[in-house]
């Protein structure tokens, strides 16, 4: 996906520090974000949800509820009886439990009234009658307990999936290692936490189809979603996401209060409103997984690895979601930062009675990565080697492809690293291990980490052959340009890219341009945000789109002024003789021209990923057109009296490939930081297990979100080696910069204080007893002892690419379920 | 059913009059009576900031004051921090900055940024932490909004004054 003709040197809008598009709008209070809306005649519906975790419903009475004056419909489960869910393989879901309910907060029941006072009585005048069944609440019951089982699909008993791969030998690997080292991590689970409340619209128009507007990251998969739910056809079925107020993955799955609204909606013939309350977000959560691992890895004396086997467990809760592909996701990035030439994963899912899990930004990889990073800082140490040249000495290199058939393309993180290193003043403050005397004093401490992040998944959640981002243009005689494409902007500025893009190949100034996203009758599927995907896929499409365009408009301006084609040039809305620039005509000149000569002027562009080079089951999960790299060190002050962590300054480098809009990645890099920051100081999902596994604080005061005072400086180092498969070279900036914080923090807290937290998040009372325990002559570390015993199926073996495989796995072996 | 109850408040400049139920809090009142959907709401329960609005220039949680408590009161929202078409400086400078990300909190922000300005025209980094510190932002981890604070306070000064680079461009 070229674009022609154009390098750093000559791009008028990309690469510049734009105002976003949309920026205005949501600074004089006019986004109109989707409870925001409000329509003539419009009902409020309430969710009744369970109060329990886990029962068998055997009557719910809604007769005293539909009494009530002002309530217009009540529907339970049986009105809804088709199931749904984000992935093929996991349509677990219904927007009301029919027979049983599986966590706190399960909903049952939904009603529409004239007002949401109205209908919250009518909620609380629902009878349901429950058994109760015993819960599971952790991965270890999960294990144990095969009855009663949370779903009767999965693996087995109450496991969801369970997944074995095996890529070379890594027995080989261990045996001709100088050392092998084995860790194990616990990071707890945490949510998404956008500001905005989930809240959705629908209206069964006159007719007879609906319009839903949502807060949703991926309206092309809640439209497919409604369409199977409701039994109609997609084709009568619209839905518009709304701006979204926060997004970070937890609007990416089809949500039962999308589907209720929408059966309201039909049964009342007016348009129904649902918005979450801040404790029903937390229950819809699709939050990070909680995931105990335990890595092995062989090293060479200078650290360079000869095989490493790692292993995760995650606690999914009740619901499929993203699950699967979750599952894959800790095992997939491992071999994509430092050479890994043999490498071995396990891992499994299990079921519990919680909010389920899915995907949070990083989608299954923060947790593996911070156990990586902090595992090879042990390993470092236990050679006597720098943390920063352990890493910055074995990288993976560009174009090539991992033992577990990733495709690398450019990568900066050698760059990255050594811009963190430099800016941080690594060499004067780390003080070296076993006892070298300190360069910061006791209660200082630094630490670096290291991480990648997918630009895009290779492959869509259903597979097929069509594109995964599609955009079209259309071009006004007097000179507009209207972009339409199914992406949504959740904040990241999806909306501001499509335009910088289109206005930097047709040479106009952004501003000129109209955007029109996320709309399943008016755009072209883009399947939504998610991934890392937006920019990289959306970015080609309008390329193409634009380029298209930009050909017929020169066409036709090249025979106007008897020029040849080669000659014309789109820049500052005029379209001219590059030889000659006094000869042209306006952009909108240019426009007429070319609807004279041609007809009306709309152009299509769409962007279909590159065929991963793996074949082998489970290659799905993990291929990307592009990897971003970042690196981060981190500079804490701990206090040993209290156990606080105040983490001072984050350097942090991040391979952008190339900005479209340096701003707008500066944004991200922050407010990735400061996500990361959240979940390795205090963010966590957690629930009282023996108190019928009720969260403990589902509010935004007591589940612990950093605020301006803990949020520490950032110093942003932007790395640009861009990518071929980038628009203009860019790659992904909205996740990956998360990743390298958490065990960069980790890892400085131990070379503050000396104590391992192997248990994120890193709170006071972990820190405390971990010095209580190091004053005591012990080793100082707070983490999980030990992982499950588990019988893993036969790994799925696959030759790696050094060892000639071809990608597909091994035949003659026995491939697990 | 119902008795709606009738106030009478200086909204954004303007005389209002408003009838609502009673029970609603200034926020429900904003939103769903009087159709001001620029403030907005995170929790309800006084924790986010983002329901922010200035009560006679003091800037509150509208979800935890009534609306009656309203009576006689200046209220200004978001919709009236603009001057017409001339947008107050903070607002310039925080679509300039992208200190708007996905924009939810951004007019809680904007109002309680109002407010410290007014009473300090040259914060300091640690002064405008401290005072927008009830206020939560999942996007921005707060950069770019202290910066587009700092930017406006300068051009309010009559300062000229742009972003250094690095909060462009990052360090070299």
């Amino acid at each position: 996906m070229s674009n022609k003709g154009k390098t750093s040197n000559n791009l008028n809008v990309v690469g510049k520090p734009f105002r976003k598009v949309d920026a205005r709008a949501k600074c004089v209070g006019q986004t109109k974000f989707a409870d925001d809306i409000v329509l003539p005649r419009m009902l409020y519906c309430k969710m009744l949800r369970s109060h329990l975790p886990h029962a068998l419903i055997k009557n719910i009475d809604v007769s005293k509820a539909l009494a009530l004056p002002g309530v217009f419909a009540v529907i339970t489960g049986k009105d809804l009886p088709k199931s749904y869910g984000i992935l093929p393989v996991s349509q677990d879901e219904h927007a009301l439990c029919i027979d049983k309910v599986r966590f706190i907060g399960d909903p049952v029941a939904a009603v529409a009234a004239i007002d949401e006072d109205v209908a919250f009585d009518a909620m609380n005048l629902i009878e349901v009658e429950y058994e109760p069944l015993n819960t599971i609440s952790s991965i270890d019951e999960a294990l144990l307990i095969d009855e009663p089982r949370i779903h009767d699909y999965g693996d087995s008993g109450n496991i969801h999936k369970k997944v074995s791969l095996e890529f070379g030998t890594v027995e080989e690997g261990f045996a001709e290692a100088d050392l092998v080292r084995e860790d194990i991590f616990f990071y707890e689970g945490n949510t998404h936490l956008p500001m905005e409340q989930h809240a959705a619209v629908a209206h069964y128009d006159s007719d007879n189809k609906i319009t839903l507007w949502s807060s949703t990251q991926t309206p092309h998969y809640v439209h497919r979603a409604l369409a199977k739910v409701l039994e109609m056809p997609a084709s009568h079925i619209r839905v518009i996401a709304t701006p979204n107020g926060g997004g970070f993955g937890g609007k990416s799955d089809p949500f039962n209060h999308e589907v209720a609204v929408c059966k309201l909606a039909m049964i009342t013939g007016r348009p129904v409103k649902v918005t979450l309350t801040r404790e029903e977000v937390f229950y819809c959560h699709r939050g990070r997984h909680p995931v105990l691992m335990k890595f092995k890895t062989g090293v060479k004396k200078d650290g360079a690895i000869t095989g490493m086997h790692f292993q995760s467990f995650l606690d999914g809760g009740a619901y499929g979601s993203y699950g699967v592909a979750s599952t894959f996701y800790t095992g997939a990035l491992q071999t994509v930062t430092y050479d890994v030439p043999r490498y071995k994963f396990d891992g499994l899912r299990a079921f519990t009675n919680k909010p389920p899990c899915g995907p949070k930004r990083g989608h299954g990889t923060p947790q593996p990565r911070y156990g990586l990073e902090v595992h090879l800082d042990k390993i470092a140490e236990q050679l006597n080697l720098d943390p920063v040249e352990i890493r910055r000495s074995h990288l993976v290199a560009p174009n090539t492809v991992t033992a577990n058939y990733l495709r690398i393309g450019s990568m900066g993180l050698g760059k990255c690293i050594d811009k963190v290193a430099e800016g941080s003043d690594w060499k004067n403050k780390f003080s070296g291990w076993n006892g070298t005397p300190r360069k910061l004093p006791y209660g200082k401490g630094i630490g670096i980490a290291c991480s990648s992040y997918i630009c895009g998944a290779g492959l869509p959640i259903y597979w097929n052959n069509m594109p995964q981002s599609g955009v079209q243009l259309r071009l006004d005689r007097q000179g507009g340009v209207c972009v339409m494409c199914g992406s949504t902007d959740i904040g990241q500025g999806s909306d501001s890219i499509l335009a910088y893009i289109v206005a930097e190949v047709l040479g106009i100034d952004p501003f000129d341009i109209r955007v029109v996203t996320a709309d399943t009758d008016l755009t072209p599927v883009d399947l939504g945000s998610y991934s890392s995907r937006v920019t990289l896929m959306t970015g080609n499409a309008a390329i193409q789109a634009a380029e298209r365009a930009r050909e017929l408009l020169s066409m036709a301006v090249a025979e106007k002024l008897g020029v040849p084609i080669e000659n014309i040039s789109l820049a500052e809305r005029r379209v001219f003789d590059v030889e000659n620039p006094e000869l042209g005509v306006s952009f909108a000149e240019a426009v007429v021209l070319a609807e004279s000569k041609y007809g009306t002027i709309g152009t299509v562009g769409s962007y279909t990923p590159p065929r991963s080079p793996g074949k082998y089951k489970g290659s799905g999960v993990g291929p990307s057109p592009a990897y971003s790299y970042s690196a981060a060190v981190a500079e804490v002050d701990v206090d040993p009296d209290t156990g606080i962590v105040v983490v001072a300054r984050i350097w942090i480098a991040h391979d952008i490939g190339k900005s479209i809009n340096p701003m707008l990645v500066m944004g991200q890099v922050e407010g990735s930081v400061y996500m990361g920051l959240g979940e390795i100081l205090m963010e966590e999902m957690a629930y009282r297990a023996n108190r019928n596994i009720v969260h403990k604080f589902p509010s935004m005061l007591e589940y612990k979100s950093p605020t301006t005072m803990e949020m520490c400086d950032v110093k942003t180092y932007l790395i640009e080696d861009p990518d071929p498969n980038g628009p203009f070279g860019a790659k992904e900036v909205g996740q990956g910069p998360l990743l390298p914080v958490p065990p960069a923090v980790a890892n400085a807290v131990y070379n503050a204080v000396g104590v391992r937290i192997d248990e994120v998040p890193i709170t006071p009372e972990k820190v405390l007893r971990a010095l209580r325990d190091k004053a005591r002559g012990r080793d100082g570390r707070f983490g999980p002892g030990a992982v499950p015993a588990v019988d893993w199926p036969e790994p799925l073996r696959v030759l790696t690419p050094a060892e000639g495989g071809d990608g597909k796995e091994l035949p003659n072996v026995a491939i697990h379920s | 059913m119902k008795q709606k109850t009738h106030i009478r408040l200086n909204l954004n400049g303007e005389e209002t009059e408003v009838a609502f139920s009673p029970h609603k809090t200034l926020l429900e009142v904003l939103r769903e009576d009087l159709n001001l959907t620029g403030t907005k709401h995170g929790c309800e329960l006084g924790e986010c900031g983002t329901c922010a609005v200035l009560v006679d220039g003091r800037s509150i949680l509208s979800c935890l004051m009534l609306g009656l408590d309203a009576e006689g009161r200046e209220v200004k929202t978001i919709e009236g921090m603009a001057n017409g078409a001339e947008l107050h400086p903070l607002q310039e400078t925080f679509a300039d900055t992208g200190a708007a990300q996905c924009g939810y909190c951004s007019p809680g922000f904007l109002l309680v940024a109002e407010e410290l300005l007014k009473k300090n025209a040259n914060p300091t980094r640690i002064e405008i932490q401290e005072a927008l510190s009830g206020n939560l932002c999942r996007c921005t981890g707060y950069i770019k909004i202290y910066e587009a604070v700092e930017l406006a306070a300068a051009k309010m000064r009559g300062e000229e004054m742009e972003l250094p680079r690095e909060a462009v461009y990052g360090l070299d």
